[in-house]
């Protein structure tokens, strides 16, 4: 594994049922910089996080995370992996019987023998980088989209963790909540060193951010590339899904049977 | 005959999977319960969700109960010239059976089925996913601190079912129909064994705040992520917990008491 990836994926197989989500799929997250999946939905941009954070294993091949083996592994291990991972979900999961602090103090908590003072000091710095200072005594229910993702997006990096996963980012905001979280991802990416995986459906905002770029389907990697690469990809499936067509290598109907012939047999 | 043979096997493999799955589940929240005991805070959080909260349809339920079990055995007992013994029929009935069944079906159902939702919705809602990423066992933080205070819970809902009950049946036996207040109190306490009856019936009450707290997380942490789906394992509680409360009382009064 190269130093300058964080983390590698190679032959990896995968699949919820018989047919294969992943057919012998190689990815690399390079280290420190901003990298986001895409592809149509259901084409398993979800799946390659949670293979990444170890929920999922792989029916076949390799997953490294910082030189460290991620699957197989004993739950100790991986949860020791974990340590080094933060993850913004696309509902943004915070729990619902704490508030905003205690959101994010969760995991100091857990893992640190912090002295109170200190969380709170850390817990403030990370709502501050969010706007979201003033904000830390509500409820989960009593925030806006926009700020529960910020808040999910605090918690993620509120362990100062090597990888942030991001699993769309941008689903369901209004423009001004979607740009702030654009510009926060960038800004927490540089200020903190992180290495960030965005899987997002969301082409043009997803390829503004990133710094490289992945698009799947078919059961693997349909292109790679830094977005302008990714752009003037002369692949049609690429520019299908680049220019939202309806119809292409991608078909707009489902298999079924001829349409004069399905509605014969239904009389 | 075929498809009823299909039928019949495809129920006995997915039975035999689920138990399966069941037993792994929980020993896996048991290997979480050292832990869990080291965070008293936790607990007792648990303990007042689980045991407190259930208090009051306890109380009001074995209230009622003692009430009419006094009413009913002051009517047979009368026609012995045995009513001076209504004290040790309310007693023993509430001590050994009732007290711990009751208690234990009021749990299923107000207890049982809130853990079942609300460790089903944390599913659903990605909480517990959330928690395995922050690298937080949700075993040691969510199912076993549930689980004890399940355990801890129990024995004292019954207790207190028992005990309510008793003064239950105090005021329509004593209060109401004019039982001598002497022979209420000492029928019961020459009668009732510490050893025999009354822990007993606390060992019941233990092995059902067992059972039905690992029936209740068990069934939201398998829950399909769904609306439905939580609805479903909701209900699946408190059917699966009340049964298992009912054939359980049948096997440990067979082996406490001789069948």
């Amino acid at each position: 594994m190269s130093s300058e990836s964080l983390v590698e994926l190679t032959g990896i197989h995968f699949g919820f049922t018989k047919n294969l989500l992943y057919k012998n799929v190689d990815m690399t997250i390079p280290r420190g910089r901003v990298t986001v999946v895409l592809g149509p939905s259901g084409c398993g941009k979800s799946t390659l996080l949670g293979l990444i954070g170890g929920r999922l294993r792989p029916a076949k091949g390799e997953i490294f995370f910082d030189g460290e083996r991620v699957n197989p592994r004993k739950r100790a291990a991986l949860y020791g992996l974990r340590k080094k991972m933060g993850m913004l979900f696309q509902h943004n999961a915070l729990l619902t019987d704490l508030n905003v602090f205690d959101n994010l103090a969760f995991a100091l908590r857990e893992h640190t023998d912090l002295p109170e003072r200190l969380i709170r000091h850390l817990i403030l710095i990370k709502l501050h980088m969010v706007g979201l200072r003033g904000a830390r005594d509500l409820m989960p229910h009593d925030l806006s989209g926009g700020m529960a993702r910020r808040v999910a997006l605090a918690r993620a990096v509120v362990t100062d963790p090597q990888l942030v996963m991001y699993d769309e980012p941008f689903t369901g905001l209004d423009p001004i909540a979607m740009g702030i979280i654009l510009r926060l991802i960038r800004e927490l990416n540089n200020a903190l060193g992180l290495t960030s995986v965005i899987v997002t459906h969301d082409i043009t905002e997803g390829l503004d951010i990133a710094d490289y770029a992945y698009l799947l389907g078919n059961g693997g990697v349909i292109a790679r590339g830094t977005p302008d690469e990714l752009r003037n990809n002369d692949s049609e499936l690429v520019q299908q899904f680049l220019q939202g067509l309806p119809d292409g290598p991608v078909a707009y109907h489902y298999p079924a049977a001829a349409y004069e012939q399905d509605l014969r047999n239904n009389l | 005959m075929t498809h009823l043979l299909q039928g019949t096997g495809a129920f006995a493999l997915t039975f035999i999977e689920r138990m399966g799955r069941a037993f792994m589940f929980l020993l896996s929240a048991l290997s979480g319960v050292p832990a869990a005991l080291l965070r008293g805070r936790l607990l007792v959080q648990q303990t007042f969700a689980v045991g407190v909260m259930t208090v009051l349809i306890v109380v009001v339920a074995g209230l009622f109960v003692g009430m009419v079990l006094a009413l009913q055995g002051y009517y047979t007992l009368v026609n012995f010239g045995g009513e001076s013994l209504l004290g040790l029929l309310v007693g023993l009935s509430l001590v050994r059976e009732l007290g711990p069944v009751l208690a234990a079906l009021l749990f299923a159902g107000r207890a049982g089925s809130a853990l079942t939702a609300e460790i089903g919705l944390m599913k659903a809602t990605d909480q517990l996913a959330a928690m395995e990423m922050m690298a937080v066992d949700p075993m040691r933080r969510v199912i076993a601190p549930r689980l004890l205070a399940g355990i801890i819970s129990m024995p004292i809902l019954a207790a207190l079912f028992s005990a309510v009950g008793v003064f239950g049946g105090y005021l329509v036996g004593v209060v109401q129909l004019g039982v001598d207040d002497g022979q209420y109190w000492s029928s019961m306490q020459n009668g009732i064994d510490v050893y025999d009856d009354i822990l007993n019936g606390m060992i019941k009450s233990v092995v059902f705040g067992f059972v039905v707290t690992w029936v209740a997380v068990f069934e939201g942490y398998d829950a399909e992520p769904t609306s439905e789906g939580v609805s479903r394992a909701t209900t699946r509680t408190v059917v699966a917990a009340s049964l298992a409360v009912l054939a359980l009382d049948y096997l440990l009064t067979a082996l406490m008491f001789g069948a």
